[in-house]
């Protein structure tokens, strides 16, 4: 571990390929960071499911890239299948929670984790699967930096997504029907707004941008059907760091994440990847209830 | 049928299942054993989750590093454990039952005390987080002490450990191991049911119902708090030594720290007989087990799509569980009395006055 500091401190070159890798994959955590923010905003609920759409998502690139067409396409295609799942799961189980206590919707979404995780070991197999694309890599200083294209190719895509997502809230009639509904339920009934409706294109449109980060992830990484409790963490941690409803936040915390996972990852080894997201999660909401408590304040 | 008798009766009746099913059916010992530890998941479970309100995902943790904790002393008390990593194939476990006791009873004794201590490390942290933060933080916590315990190479890191072999001149594994478990469950049920009819009970109770005003009233919510996450670590700390010495083989993912099994099963066991019931969990677990294994073989691998299927149902549909669906259905046979329509009446006749 403390070689691998020096390396660092020695080659600064190591730092800059890290840095930039980091932000990259960052941006795909902040995709669907941003869609558990907004249900999380708009309907009250914790999606522990979100890592199970980015999972699905893959899959779908998977699949495209299985039957000969380019999995590049999926990042368009995963969103319109994964908002039909999404939308599915609204309406046979996420309506009936939406009005109870956060436990009982946060172990329904468990639950729905659970189911699709399972499913997916029953219809793809439990192997490790990934969407080859064939892009090439870039190389600067004599190689000592890298950037593999596909991984630029999917951060401008998420920034792109991003764009879209933050225009239709904005502007479209039922981005600002979701949006009053994130303000007051109530009070948006109250004027006319279906929120049952709200409610299930927002779910819908979260399991789609998860779809779209999980088309990018099979082509830079691989997808197994086990591996979705990590990205639901990540986007939990990248959640809570920005807070609900501040965009900005949400992609500085992102790529801020991507960086330290990088940058931890190339320290202590890949083995220690998986656990150090987990104890990273346990560590900053502990950190932050203690800051908090000394506010007299607590995590609500 | 007087109300002095029912109670022995029950017990009676319980204690005869605990003695004679491990007998009656001796194909089906080890199940038998592990019904047993099914219920003390979720009597432990329910200390956090049913009567304080603080629906923990990471109670795993204890179980497995119990578990570690007393395979770790066996092998120490007998074994050289760098002789035993380089000949691990050839390499015999067998020890003396006197040996083999002493070595379980001293280390399920020291992984009941490292847990407390962990639960009182962690859960002065953790604990002050609530609601949702604190379930999704015991989420995260189960899985990262499970991956970090794949990374520790005096444990066997990734590969898992072995357990010493249950001495052949002590008879019936199965046997020996169901009646261990029975003796948990009473202890741990008894216990409990001791603590919740103390102060301490109801101050966890006042936790659940509402923190701020509990705090505000006096209650010392996080030393609270802290003291029922380490009695559920205790007894969930002695049930991981004793698992891990009846499987014979310990693994992180899968055995010691499993986080979608028995992690969730905790949760989900305690939700179907009915959180903040005292028999509410012990009926869900026998249940939820029963149900499990009988059906199990025939769903070939879909099992557990219906896993899933089974806690978002019971999640959704039938919340408060069998023992709550019964308080509210019958509450007189709780000994809880309704007058029902007398406020309304009361109150007609102020408006009518």
């Amino acid at each position: 571990m403390w070689d691998n500091i020096l390396v660092l401190v020695h080659a600064p070159i190591f730092n800059v390929q890290l840095l930039i890798d980091g932000i990259l994959v960052g941006s795909i955590f902040a995709l669907a960071a941003y869609g558990m923010a907004l249900v999380w905003g708009v309907m009250d609920i914790i999606n522990i499911a979100q890592g199970e759409f980015v999972v699905l998502g893959g899959y779908v690139a998977v699949m495209m890239a299985q039957s000969g067409i380019h999995p590049f396409f999926a990042i368009f295609v995963a969103p319109v299948v994964l908002y039909g799942v999404g939308w599915a799961f609204y309406q046979t189980i996420i309506k009936r929670v939406v009005d109870k206590d956060l436990f009982t919707s946060l172990l329904a979404t468990f639950g729905i984790s659970i189911l699709v995780q399972q499913l997916m070991n029953q219809i793809f197999g439990a192997d490790i699967r990934r969407a080859p694309h064939g892009f090439g890599t870039w190389g600067f200083f004599d190689n000592l930096v890298t950037i593999e294209q596909v991984k630029l190719l999917a951060a401008l895509a998420a920034l792109a997504l991003g764009g879209v997502m933050v225009l239709f809230l904005k502007k479209s009639r039922l981005g600002q029907a979701i949006r009053a509904t994130a303000q007051n339920a109530r009070a948006a009934r109250i004027m006319g707004i279906d929120t049952d409706k709200v409610y299930a294109a927002t779910y819908g449109l979260n399991a789609a941008i998860c779809g779209a980060a999980g088309a990018m992830v099979a082509m830079i990484w691989v997808v197994e059907p086990y591996i979705g409790l990590v990205y639901t963490i990540r986007a939990f941690m990248i959640a809570i760091i920005a807070g609900l409803g501040n965009l900005s936040g949400v992609v500085l915390a992102g790529l801020g994440l991507g960086v330290a996972e990088n940058f931890a990852g190339f320290i202590m080894g890949a083995e220690y990847q998986i656990a150090f997201v987990f104890s990273l999660l346990v560590v900053i909401l502990v950190g932050r209830s203690i800051l908090l408590g000394r506010k007299r304040e607590y995590l609500k | 049928m007087s109300s002095n008798t029912k109670p022995v009766l029950l017990y009676g009746g319980i204690l005869l299942i605990g003695i004679f099913l491990p007998l009656a059916l001796p194909a089906f010992q080890t199940q038998i054993s592990v019904m047993w530890m099914m219920v003390t998941f979720a009597l432990t479970w329910d200390i956090l989750g049913g009567r304080m309100g603080y629906n923990s995902f990471g109670n795993i943790v204890f179980f497995g590093v119990g578990m570690y904790a007393a395979a770790s002393v066996q092998h120490e008390l007998y074994f050289d454990i760098g002789q035993f990593e380089v000949i691990s194939d050839q390499f015999n476990l067998q020890l003396t039952p006197d040996k083999y006791l002493f070595g379980l009873g001293l280390g399920m004794i020291i992984g009941a005390v490292i847990c407390v201590a962990l639960a009182w490390v962690l859960g002065s942290g953790i604990l002050r987080l609530r609601g949702h933060y604190f379930a999704i933080c015991t989420l995260g916590l189960g899985v990262a002490v499970g991956e970090l315990a794949g990374t520790i190479d005096y444990i066997g890191a990734g590969s898992g450990m072995a357990a010493p072999v249950f001495p052949s001149a002590m008879g019936s594994a199965g046997l020996f191991y169901s009646y261990f478990f029975f003796i948990l469950v009473v202890a741990s049920f008894f216990s409990l049911k001791w603590l919740y009819s103390t102060r301490f009970g109801l101050a966890i109770n006042a936790i659940r119902d509402d923190e701020d005003k509990a705090e505000a009233m006096g209650v010392h919510t996080l030393r609270h708090k802290t003291v029922a996450w380490t009695i559920s670590a205790f007894f969930l700390g002695i049930t991981g030594g004793l698992f891990g010495n009846m499987t014979g083989f310990i693994e992180p993912l899968e055995v010691a720290f499993p986080t979608i099994t028995f992690g969730i099963f905790m949760v989900a066991m305690a939700l179907l007989g009915g959180k903040g019931t005292l028999w509410g969990p012990v009926l869900g677990a026998i249940l939820f087990h029963i149900i499990k294994e009988t059906t199990w073989t025939y769903f070939l691998g879909w099992q557990w799509i219906a896993l899933g299927v089974i806690i978002i149902v019971n999640v959704v549909f039938f919340q408060q569980g069998i023992m709550g669906y019964l308080e509210d259905k019958y509450p007189h046979w709780f000994g809880v009395e309704v007058e029902e329509s007398n406020a309304i009446d009361d109150q007609a006749k102020e408006a009518t006055q």
